[in-house]
């Protein structure tokens, strides 16, 4: 599976001409039982494609919602191997939706780039995305990731022009992910007008599918992105509803699967 | 002193073309910083070959900064360990205090040559902070200026001389608040600020070209001492000796000598707490080991599962858990051996100089000082040490008081 996974996803949806819906949470926050119950249950409302976070002390990308959410699956004890698990649970009641892991350098490095991407293998992982890790410095993670048949996602940005791109889209599979802002996560907001000429662009470059994140917030926002993309990326939302949820008495992932679900809908019906 | 380009001052000629020392360095980071990393190279690599570019430089070292400065026979602590002769490194007589202004210079005109309108900069210590606001100021950039918020604490004079010179001071409450959520923090500004923002890495860490250009600017250091001691003692030394945090004034002090094998080189990192008290020293090399972070492979201090521990150290410049990669890969090779000093050793040594020499050395420096009593022994008398006295410890004062048990009321 693996790659073949993310490419079955996106023919579908190409079928059915919906865009892909993609949600983004933290492994680990505030508990892996937690993870499990909304991993479990945005694959019910609708997500497409899910990236599943492994926390870093030091996400010099993510802005504070995201900051809190790794610290308090480290606080919680969170260890790659027990992410690498939380997979496999998952696969065992989902064998369709794609699961993209992604964060930063150090502990992929930590274990070594061929027990990295044999593990992401094992567990049902089919891609990865490691924010500092550019083309410049992943022909040795590429290699491994490509051994074990998982695809490494590229992130393309604003700040990245017509020769960037031509490196970046090299040895990448299964989609491109086009950061709509320069900046950190879950801060600004992204102008769905300004990002359709650089979808074009960067589809043209990649022949894969873009799925567009950063900076969506509301299902208008997501909605208007599904349509010149294959796909809506949502993080800092959910993750915030997921924060708001901890100190009450109702079970954690209602608010967040309550949001997932409205966002998915919206990215589905956009087109229609 | 001498003004001839000073791109290469040894024959190893490192970093590489993809800004590696050996398995050392390199550049990662985040995708929206690569365009600004990559320009940022191309610029230095211009500007470090244009005489033009250092003439000015110098003539702002020695007009603005007061270079050269000197370098000073320390007698009655040389009599006190009854070794090799101790030369100090007085980089704490330049403005502002320490040795950081001489990368600050260097970056601020790079900045200008590169058009950019706003400086942003991490501090540990404060002293690269306040050598960014004067700098800033002098030029009239805006500056911000990220600083734990422990460190915000224990460096309060820094604090106030950097509100004073019209930078904006921002504390980070992240982690432990020290200088590594400092650095996140600068960069997370970077990455918004991509279109007008200039990032003055303080020490020779980082992502490329940082620490090949921030050594670059430091050596002035080296250079000056190797003319100096063959002024006065017709010699080179048999060590020098510099406290290590991110490795700026060291590799400064250092890379002038690489070439020189009868040269014995000597880092000191900070040990806190002591080695064996896990999370409780800043010593990367001699207590941790290699990985990535902030834009650079290095030698790190990390848990089982490669998150990045906080360390210790009562000094603030020293208290990071991670070190310049030409360091990692001079302590690879093993041409520089690094050594170790804890927090109640650095605290001794700062009050031993201050008496002994009348001058009040920063914590940071003291830690290099605490280890240069053994070194002069080791090479034994009619030997010459040069220790680099970084900067001053006018800063440290509130810090070293309430560890030692003193208060100052009315202060
Ligand atoms: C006086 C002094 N010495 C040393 C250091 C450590 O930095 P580096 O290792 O880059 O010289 C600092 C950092 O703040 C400092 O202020």
């Amino acid at each position: 599976m693996t790659v073949a996974r993310i490419d079955a996803r996106f023919a579908k949806l190409k079928a059915e001409n919906k865009a892909a819906f993609v949600s983004y949470i933290m492994a680990g926050d505030p508990d892996l039982e937690t993870s499990f119950n909304v991993l479990k249950g945005l694959s019910e409302t609708g997500s497409d494609i899910i990236e599943l976070g492994f926390p870093f002390s030091d996400p010099m990308a993510e802005g504070p919602i995201i900051q809190l959410a790794a610290e308090r699956s480290l606080k919680a004890g969170t260890k790659i191997a027990q992410v690498f698990a939380l997979a496999s649970r998952f696969r065992e009641i989902d064998a369709d939706t794609p699961l993209i892991l992604m964060g930063y350098m150090n502990p992929v490095e930590n274990m070594g780039y061929p027990a990295f991407a044999k593990a992401c293998a094992d567990h049902g992982i089919d891609g990865v995305i490691v924010v500092d890790c550019p083309p410049e410095e992943a022909d040795g993670l590429t290699d491994a990731l490509d051994a074990a048949d998982v695809a490494l996602i590229r992130l393309i940005t604003p700040t990245s022009d017509e020769k960037r791109l031509k490196t970046l889209v090299k040895r990448t599979k299964g989609f491109v992910y086009y950061v709509s802002v320069a900046g950190v996560t879950g801060v600004k907001e992204a102008d769905a007008q300004s990002i359709a000429g650089a979808v074009k662009r960067v589809q043209d470059a990649a022949q894969l599918p873009v799925v567009v994140g950063f900076g969506i917030k509301t299902p208008e926002r997501a909605a208007e992105v599904a349509r010149i993309a294959d796909g809506a990326v949502v993080g800092s939302v959910l993750v915030d509803a997921l924060a708001k949820s901890l100190p009450g008495n109702s079970p954690i992932e209602t608010k967040v699967l309550e949001t997932a679900g409205i966002l998915a809908q919206a990215v589905h019906n956009a087109r229609n | 002193m001498s003004t001839e380009t000073p791109v290469q001052t040894n024959r190893y000629n490192l970093p590489d073309a993809k800004g590696r020392f050996g398995d050392f360095g390199g550049l990662y980071v985040p995708e929206t910083l690569m365009p600004l990393v990559l320009e940022l190279g191309e610029a230095w690599e211009v500007a470090k070959n244009d005489e033009a570019f250092w003439a000015e430089y110098h003539s702002l070292l020695k007009h603005f900064v007061g270079r050269p400065s000197p370098l000073y026979f320390a007698e009655r602590l040389t009599d006190y360990y009854g070794g090799a002769k101790i030369y100090f490194k007085r980089e704490e007589l330049n403005h502002t205090g320490a040795h950081k202004i001489n990368n600050c210079i260097g970056q601020i005109l790079l900045a200008k040559r590169m058009g950019r309108t706003r400086i942003i900069a991490e501090t540990g210590a404060g002293q690269h902070g306040v050598a960014s606001a004067t700098v800033c100021a002098k030029f009239d950039l805006p500056c911000t200026v990220y600083m734990g918020a422990l460190d915000v604490e224990r460096q309060k004079p820094n604090v106030f001389r950097m509100n004073l010179l019209g930078t904006t001071v921002v504390p980070v409450t992240n982690g432990n608040g020290t200088l590594k959520d400092a650095m996140n923090e600068a960069l997370r500004d970077w990455v918004t600020n991509v279109h007008d923002t200039y990032y003055m890495i303080g020490t020779a860490a980082g992502m490329h070209p940082y620490p090949e250009m921030v050594r670059d600017f430091q050596t002035v250091i080296g250079k000056e001492t190797k003319q100096q001691i063959l002024e006065l003692e017709g010699r080179l030394p048999d060590a020098v000796i510099a406290a290590v945090g991110g490795g700026s004034n060291a590799i400064g002090l250092f890379h002038p000598f690489i070439d020189d094998e009868s040269v014995r080189i000597v880092g000191v990192e900070a040990a806190g707490h002591g080695l064996d008290v896990y999370n409780g020293h800043a010593a990367s090399l001699n207590g941790g080991r290699p990985g990535v972070l902030h834009g650079n492979r290095t030698y790190l201090l990390q848990d089982d599962d490669g998150q990045i521990l906080e360390g210790h150290s009562i000094s603030a410049g020293l208290d990071y858990p991670g070190i310049g990669p030409e360091h990692a890969h001079l302590f690879a090779t093993g041409r520089a051996k690094y050594v170790y000093t804890t927090d109640k050793e650095a605290l001794d040594a700062f009050q031993l100089t201050s008496k002994l020499e009348g001058i009040i050395p920063a914590l940071e420096s003291s830690h290099a000082i605490a280890r240069v009593g053994e070194l002069a022994q080791d090479v034994g008398k009619g030997g010459i040490v040069v220790l680099n006295l970084s900067g001053r410890g006018d800063k440290d004062i509130f810090t070293v008081a309430s560890a030692i048990g003193q208060t100052m009321s009315g202060m």
